[in-house]
């Protein structure tokens, strides 16, 4: 592409340089394609599956509906934010030990998704997590076990605060 | 190449033997973000690949011009079916649907060439660029047509795929209670995540090629590809890309060929990656059908006779029909005894999106209308619906109409008695707090809870496990122990369902090692078949035991010579190799240590047959079961439902690790949900209505109901670990059941999937 736009990211505490970009990409072609930050995942590209859920100002936005070019100055945590690789934070362990992943495709924006509601909701009820996550689709697990992850890192962190 | 690292299936020690659920090896890298999928796979210097597709169901094409698109800035190539150097066609069991299109184009969103470039935006203008002519001709849409010869053949194999029927028995039996229904499946879609996704990169000069891609089966699309390629089977060269969920969607080939001509043309690695919208139009779908039934039965309520019509609408293209169709019609009877049959099938070629393989393979489709037929049966002789399954349940050494004797464990009636033990919901309608969320419509808040009505319905099914008709899908496992660390080799695709946590715990059962290292899932073995069928923990499961055991037996030898000891006295006891009939007990690792002992097992299930003039034959291999009991909530006013709860009880052999069994039932009736009341790809005329998640509905996490679930734990002798496959069942009668207690609910005659507002309000 012949377009020469460049601007600048704050991706997960850092500042990144992005030139010649074409204006038209999404943040979350950027990512994937010019920051090589492949954990978050498309699937459809219309905001309705959760895949590539990021945090955008403590905002959790699906990175495929946001112009890249717009999101300078604001603060973005993508799934490769959450925790260092090798130390997985509290929920994504859940996820792992309790079942919620098979494929895995949809996993880094449930685990965005689970993040933020289990920051802001510390015990939620089962409709609770259920409408909190209703945004993130699974075509492999039929969500039980993802509900069970999300339910034994509340009743774990309520139990010792220090756990996450 | 600088790809994302596979992290977490290579060299993970975790523990685990058959019978635990220990975590997935590709578990944290999953969680992380870190896994990479096939659309994760990147190398320096690539080009981003895109199809041109038909917007027309069915056009006579007179012609391509390509010029203006090589003309764009970053274009680096554009193709056609006139550069396609070997065969110009492929298909899974005929190979009749061409690598792009020529002179005809038979479905909307068939291909018909395609770019490289340097960036997604230069693929789309190239795209756009591209002249295509078109003298649109009249769709050929109903599969009824196809069948009376009244269209003109649309492909050149004419528009019936496969006629087959089946024979058995009195064939003027009239019951003292006869009940008929024709029965409507809309297509479904796979939907997985993952879209569709590969890497091709070129040998310099174009002598082979690597090709990394998410799919069901490496040999099968490498013998494809390399026939479309011109190229030896060996110069194509397989790697499974991370695959985001598979379905049956990724048995047929789709950007395989294309994405390695470009990359053959180029000289250059190319990456294509779908959109949502081209994955709908680029793979095969669930067959829509229509299914006509007529049960004999006694007055008390025996079946007698069934007689049924079931017509499956292929689309352009054959890909798995004749399969499917096989599939659907010797499932006619469901799980129940029957010993006279008169069934009349029929897979047919229109000018619809081509349908193949996705979950239930054909048995979906029979089991909505078996299962429909047996509550009017129910009804008819005054019976409720778990005593006319329960009368008529079928067990080990019944014939099916087909005359194969089931020789399987065939727990029916366990299933539908376990089944009906299970808790019904004790939540009133809108929940114990009455929370608007719980009601039909949910966040709508449309409903008026004072309306509601609640239904029970039930759904049981049958399965066929493995591949069918003759066809050896054997499956090939190598295993190499050294110092107490197993390796484990084998092509089997790991699409989500866990075969590399099921591998390990094998290994570790077998060996006693700790530590089982997973090598790449790649063609440099024999093939393990596709992850499809229900079948890798049989298959794939069967060779790895068979390569671990033979290890075993190297490893007895070595330890026998060196200590005097008779192998067959030998035995492994926890981590340790023990006499049995003496005092040795040395470590695996030290009993292994210095040696290397490697072993190739291939597992081959028992031969079948192809089915004669009349439908007789042992066809298939082995068999599974299930049963489900649905609660709904129904609005009656605006035709929302709520699926409340799904209790089912499912034979699963042996649960070899029961949290991935639990994933498979809950996922798989989650589709069922989605094909009950959600999930259909609309068509009119040939066109494609909702190609999108915004417009083709999934279930999400509060549209699934509570799952509650028993696992019947009856080991079957015929299967290598005593296990059954567990994948397909769940999605088989989930359907039926979740209707049947919608039509309890209103007390409509529901005979279409997916239920409608229309049709519970119309």
């Amino acid at each position: 592409m012949a377009d020469n736009n460049h601007y600048q990211l704050h991706v997960n505490g850092s500042l990144r340089d992005i030139r010649d970009a074409w204006i038209g990409e999404s943040l979350l072609y950027v990512l994937r394609e010019r920051l090589g930050m492949f954990g978050s995942k498309g699937a459809c590209e219309q905001g309705e599956c959760g895949s590539c859920s990021v945090m955008i100002d403590d905002e959790l936005l699906c990175s495929c509906l946001v112009l890249a070019a717009s999101a300078p100055g604001q603060e973005i945590v993508t799934i490769e934010g959450i925790a260092p690789l090798g130390s997985p934070s509290d929920v994504q362990r859940a996820f792992v030990d309790c079942g919620a992943v098979q494929c895995g495709f949809c996993t880094p924006g449930l685990i965005m998704a689970a993040h933020t509601l289990l920051e802001r909701t510390p015990q939620p009820s089962d409709t609770e997590i259920r409408e909190a996550l209703s945004g993130n689709i699974c075509r492999c697990t039929g969500y039980g076990r993802i509900i069970e992850a999300v339910q034994r890192v509340a009743v774990t962190r309520a139990a010792d605060p220090d756990s996450k | 190449m600088s790809t994302a690292t596979r992290e977490g299936v290579v060299g993970e020690r975790l523990g685990g033997r058959l019978g635990d659920s220990p975590p997935r090896p590709d578990g944290i890298a999953k969680v992380q973000g870190s896994f990479a999928f096939s659309g994760d796979l990147s190398s320096d210097g690539f080009l981003w690949g895109a199809t041109l597709r038909s917007p027309h169901p069915y056009a006579r094409i007179l012609r391509i011009d390509v010029a203006p698109a090589w003309r764009i800035d970053g274009v680096a190539t554009v193709i056609t079916a006139d550069d396609v150097p070997g065969k110009p066609t492929y298909g899974l069991i005929s190979s009749d649907q061409p690598v792009f299109a020529t002179d005809v184009v038979r479905y909307v969103g068939e291909p018909i060439a395609a770019v490289a470039a340097d960036h997604p935006e230069t693929c789309r203008r190239a795209l756009d660029a591209i002249i295509v002519e078109y003298e649109v001709l009249p769709p050929l849409t109903d599969p009824e047509l196809a069948i009376d010869g009244s269209h003109p053949p649309i492909h050149p194999s004419g528009n019936i795929i496969r006629h087959q029927r089946i024979i058995r028995g009195d064939q003027t039996l009239v019951g003292d209670v006869v009940v008929e229904g024709t029965y409507q499946i809309g297509m479904q879609d796979q939907a997985f995540l993952g879209l569709e996704a590969a890497l091709a990169m070129p040998d310099p000069g174009g002598a082979g090629i690597d090709l990394f891609v998410a799919t069901q089966w490496l040999h099968e699309d490498r013998s494809q590809i390399a026939a479309c390629l011109d190229l030896d089977p060996e110069k194509v060269r397989l790697t499974l890309g991370g695959v985001g969920g598979a379905f049956g969607a990724r048995e047929d080939i789709s950007l395989q060929v294309h994405t390695c001509l470009l990359a053959l043309r180029t000289g250059r690695p190319v990456r294509m990656a779908y959109s949502r919208q081209e994955s709908f139009l680029g793979h095969v779908h669930r067959h829509p059908a229509t299914i006509w039934m007529r049960h004999h039965a006694t007055w008390q309520g025996v079946i007698q006779r069934i007689e049924a019509r079931m017509v499956f609408d292929g689309g352009a293209y054959a890909s798995t029909s004749s399969a499917v169709l096989i599939n659907g019609i010797t499932h006619t009877q469901g799980p129940y005894k029957c010993i006279n049959a008169t069934v009349d099938g029929f897979a047919v070629r229109t000018n619809n999106l081509p349908c193949g393989a996705m979950r239930g393979f054909g048995v979906v489709q029979a089991c909505f209308a078996h299962e429909g037929q047996m509550d009017k049966l129910a009804a008819a002789c005054g019976l409720d619906p778990v005593e006319i399954r329960l009368l008529n349940a079928m067990e080990t050494g019944d014939a099916l109409i087909t005359g194969q004797v089931i020789e399987n464990v065939a727990p029916v009636a366990e299933c539908i008695r376990l089944t009906a033990e299970l808790p019904l919901p004790d939540t009133p309608v809108g929940g114990l707090d009455g929370d608007p969320m719980h009601l039909p419509g949910g966040a709508g808040l449309t409903a008026d809870a004072a309306h509601i009505r609640r239904g029970i319905g039930w759904g049981v099914a049958i399965k066929n496990l493995m591949y069918s008709e003759k066809f050896d899908d054997y499956s090939t496992a190598r295993c190499r122990l050294a110092d107490g660390v197993a390796s484990l080799k084998f092509a089997t695709s790991e699409v989500g369902q866990g075969f590399v946590v099921l591998a390990p715990q094998i290994a570790r059962s077998v060996l006693g090692v700790d530590d089982v290292v997973l090598e790449p899932i790649d063609t440099t073995i024999g093939s393990a078949g596709s992850t499809s069928a229900s079948r890798q923990t049989w298959m794939s499961g069967g060779a790895v035991d068979g390569a671990c055991r033979l290890v075993r037996e190297r490893l007895f030898e070595h330890v026998g010579t060196r200590h005097d000891i008779d192998p067959v006295q030998l035995a492994v006891d926890g981590r340790d190799v023990v006499d049995t009939l003496g005092t040795l007990r040395i470590s695996v690792a030290a009993a292994s240590a210095g040696v290397v002992f490697d072993e190739t097992f291939e597992h081959h299930h028992r031969p079948t047959e192809e089915l004669d003039e009349n439908g007789q034959g042992n066809c298939h291999t082995a068999f599974a079961f299930v049963a489900h009991r649905a609660v709904v909530d129904v609005d009656p006013e605006l035709g929302l439902v709520k699926v409340v709860q799904i209790a089912t009880a499912q034979d699963v052999g042996v649960a070899l690790n029961p949290l991935s069994v639990l994933g498979q039932i809950e996922g798989g009736i989650a589709q069922g949900l989605g094909l009950a009341v959600m999930e259909e790809i609309v068509m009119t005329d040939g066109l494609v209505r909702n190609a999108s998640f915004t417009d083709y509905l999934l279930p999400t996490m509060l549209d699934m109901p509570t799952v509650v679930a028993t696992m019947i734990e009856r080991p079957d002798p015929m299967a290598p670990l005593g296990a059954k496959g567990v994948g397909e069942p769940p999605c088989i009668s989930s359907t039926p059941a979740i209707v049947a207690a919608i039509r309890d609910a209103i007390g409509r005659d529901l005979s279409r999937v997916p239920v409608r507002p229309a049709d519970i309000v119309g």
